[in-house]
């Protein structure tokens, strides 16, 4: 394996891990905006705290992982990618910002009206980010992306691969979100709502599912690179995602809310893995191959080191919090006298 | 009247902005856990619950300006690739290697701040306290590596360039640690705690000024402004490792910094002072003192404008005037700490009214003096993003209307430096409404939350 193709790989480890974590916190956006009024929707907006509160921040610095291997390893594409799709990427940065901020001011409210703004702004920051994040792989996927970094401003992440995209970034985060938010609610001890996001979540699933068909018409029409690899090396990672997005929806029909997101992780994981080996060996598709894009060799290996250090550093740190994050003292609200005795 | 952006000036200007606001947040980032650490072990230690009380306001206050911290910075990781495309694809791999690490500290401090922010009465008191080591850490590690691909664009190393201009021979290991990188380092590491001090310690400060002078607003103020006070006093002597590097690494910058027009040695220190058709005019010159701070010597040379060709100077009036500030701002802010100290050696009231005004002034200067001092760095490098190898004008991006997302950022920033103000503004006064240091989230109309009757009924184990 060459190292062009270890940074690579690095690098879409990074996707795959933010499409997962972040794509699991970005996925309460939709059901936070339709949870309901102040009575019905409270429930769910409290559950939606504690189970991204904790974690959101974490997860959100896999995008930065994403983008610090892209520069460094692909500095010339991730130059072109930046300044073809300008435009979207404002709007993720946008999207970004509204969301966290929201997120983080929402809890501290004063008044319910002024909770209200901060949630609507928080789920709409929460389902335009990974829209616009959604379009930027279509453009990058269906080889609208000159190596020159001149495409269009507006064509290039407008094609019909880039719709695709967006919608499924939408549907499979909303889907992942769902089954999370089932079993952290049954975690909770409220099964009431479980139950409901149990119920939503495979609604949710069915439409995901029946969007990824859609999907596969218009790839295979729009991008015959990406559509030739997915036919190829890509067929049994997307026969292992609608495998696993099947059984996920049986368990949320079961009641199996704790193991039907497993289902919903390795289905999500394995169409954006599909994704990756679809497009093997480009970077940029039909533009610039992983081999001719790499920087220069001595960061590489660099970077591979830094790989190894935060393997062992960063990756238990994650592991503590997701496991704390998923004990159940951790999953109610503490008692409120946590002072010592005085 | 209507200005006319060009592309160049509005990449820039936004690049300042998104700096600039984030610096500040940054600032606490980096050492506000050290300032809660001080105040839990006590409250833990010393069974004391007014610290512990203060450590548990603080992390929520935390919490609001670190997910406001984290997102600006994505902005700013956006920004490099949209406004500066040329830098990050000729120099992407060879400054990438902190930006890594820097990846890898971002983390940890993620990590750790969801730990501890949701641990208060879900992990031991020991343990949960021990999960603040690790922010502070990597704090002060992040710094240092985003410090030092600033420092590398003023001193650049670890890459030549073959005949073709192309970049070669890159040593990702010598461009992170390049000669700037120590000194900017420290002056940066040391800032943050002079400005979350200060500012910290002005808000209660303030509180004390409208007669809450109860033993939480003491301490409060007295852990902010020890830190403070103890960094104010470092900082004119680290900020004097940093410039006395210049005169060998950015002699255009200094020759800005300094106003000279004509190298001298020994040069004079100029104070105040404007350049008007290359003359200075209105400034105070006090002989061969230039020299002395700028090379450690007394007949030290120093570089002026005149070596350089006219497009290679910085714009020298706002180069002058922000270190100047920048200076001025820090003695003032080393003053105002001295005071403070003697006043407490001597048993005076250290919480005197004027001595309280005083500190609110420090919480203002320390932002001045962080902005001017970047401002002065920033500037002091035109027309260089990589000085001497790359342009500002060569690395920006070729689209336009860039002045659009400029106006987008600028009212974006002001909503959230507003939201963000008045939602901890909120937190303050519900506090002092009540002892009670939990805020209940308004997401129902009614009184009682029903997170309360769920937690009852998991509480009594009836599933």
């Amino acid at each position: 394996m060459a190292l062009s193709d270890v940074v690579a790989a690095l690098l879409f480890l990074g996707v795959v891990a933010y499409a997962l974590f972040g794509g699991a916190d970005f996925g309460c956006g939709l059901w936070d905006l339709t949870a309901g009024d102040a009575e019905r929707g409270a429930h769910l907006r409290h559950q939606i705290d504690r189970s991204i509160g904790p974690v959101w921040e974490a997860n959100h610095v896999w995008l930065i992982y994403i983008l610090v291997f892209l520069w460094t390893g692909f500095p010339e594409p991730f130059a072109a990618i930046m300044t073809t799709l300008y435009i979207p990427w404002l709007l993720v940065g946008l999207g970004i910002v509204l969301r966290g901020g929201a997120f983080a001011f929402r809890k501290f409210s004063t008044s319910f009206a002024e909770a209200r703004m901060h949630g609507v702004m928080f789920a709409t920051a929460s389902i335009v980010t990974p829209f616009f994040l959604g379009m930027i792989a279509g453009a990058v996927a269906s080889g609208r992306v000159p190596a020159d970094g001149s495409g269009d401003i507006w064509k290039s992440w407008t094609g019909p691969t880039s719709w695709i995209g967006g919608v499924l970034a939408v549907l499979t985060t909303t889907f992942l979100a769902g089954t999370f938010l089932a079993a952290d609610a049954r975690r909770a001890g409220n099964h009431e709502l479980a139950a409901e996001m149990g119920r939503k979540s495979l609604f949710a699933g069915i439409v995901t599912g029946a969007a990824a068909l859609g999907a596969a018409v218009v790839i295979e029409l729009d991008a015959p690179t990406l559509a030739s690899g997915l036919h190829g090396r890509g067929l049994p990672l997307i026969i292992i995602s609608a495998v696993a997005g099947a059984t996920s929806l049986w368990q949320l029909r079961q009641g199996e809310w704790a193991i039907a997101r497993y289902g919903a992780v390795v289905a999500v994981a394995a169409i954006v893995i599909g994704w990756g080996v679809g497009q093997y060996d480009w970077i940029l598709v039909d533009e610039v191959t992983i081999a001719d894009g790499i920087g220069a060799r001595s960061t590489q290996i660099g970077l591979i080191i830094v790989f190894g250090f935060a393997a062992v550093t960063a990756v238990p740190a994650l592991v503590w919090l997701y496991v704390l994050v998923n004990r159940r003292d951790w999953s109610v609200d503490p008692t409120r006298s946590t002072t010592p005795t005085r | 009247m209507l200005i006319a952006l060009d592309n160049l000036m509005a990449a820039r200007y936004q690049m300042a902005l998104s700096l600039g606001f984030h610096i500040v947040l940054a600032c606490f980032g980096v050492a506000l856990p050290a300032m809660i650490y001080v105040l839990h072990r006590r409250g833990i230690r010393n069974q004391d619950a007014d610290a512990l009380l203060l450590a548990k306001k603080w992390a929520k206050v935390s919490a609001v300006l670190f997910a406001v911290g984290a997102v600006s910075g994505t902005i700013l990781s956006f920004e490099m690739g949209i406004l500066w495309p040329g830098l990050m694809s000729t120099y992407g791999d060879v400054i990438g290697l902190p930006f890594a690490l820097e990846g890898i500290a971002f983390f940890i401090e993620a990590v750790f701040i969801g730990i501890y922010l949701y641990g208060w009465g879900r992990l031991s008191p020991k343990v949960h306290l021990r999960t603040l080591i690790p922010i502070m850490l990597s704090g002060a590690f992040g710094t240092f590596c985003i410090i030092s691909v600033n420092a590398w664009m003023n001193a650049p190393a670890g890459f030549d360039l073959d005949q073709d201009g192309e970049v070669i021979n890159v040593d990702p290991l010598a461009a992170m640690f390049n000669s700037a990188v120590w000194g900017q380092a420290a002056h940066m590491f040391v800032a943050t705690y002079v400005v979350t001090g200060f500012l910290v310690a002005s808000v209660y400060a303030v509180g004390m000024l409208k007669g809450r002078r109860d033993r939480r607003h003491t301490m409060g103020f007295t852990v902010a402004f020890a830190f403070a006070g103890i960094a104010s006093v470092i900082q004119p002597f680290v900020g004097h490792l940093t410039g006395e590097r210049l005169a060998e690494e950015q002699p255009s910058k200094l020759a800005a910094i300094e106003l000279a027009t004509e190298t001298e040695s020994p040069a004079p220190l100029m104070i105040g002072g404007i350049l008007v058709d290359g003359e200075v005019r209105l400034g105070i010159e006090i002989p061969v003192l230039g020299s002395i701070v700028a090379t450690n010597s007394l007949d030290g040379e120093v570089p002026g404008l005149n070596e350089f060709p006219p497009d290679e100077r910085p714009p020298a009036n706002v180069v002058h005037l922000a270190f100047q500030t920048m200076v001025g701002a820090g003695t003032l802010m080393a003053a105002i700490s001295v005071w403070f100290w003697w006043r407490r050696r001597r048993h005076d009231d250290p919480f005197s009214s004027w001595m309280l005004r005083a500190t609110v002034l420090a919480g203002a200067l320390s932002v001045v003096a962080l902005q001017s001092g970047w401002v002065t760095t920033e500037v002091g490098r035109q027309p260089w993003i990589v000085y001497r190898f790359m342009r500002v004008d060569e690395a920006v991006t070729t689209n336009g209307g860039i002045w659009i997302s400029l106006a987008v950022i600028v009212v974006v920033y002001a909503s959230m430096a507003y939201l963000a103000a008045r939602v901890i503004r909120g937190m303050a006064r519900r506090w002092r409404e009540s002892d009670d240091v939990e805020i209940a989230t308004p997401y129902g109309p009614s009184e009682e939350s029903p997170i309360l009757a769920i937690n009852a009924r998991s509480a009594d184990g009836s599933e």
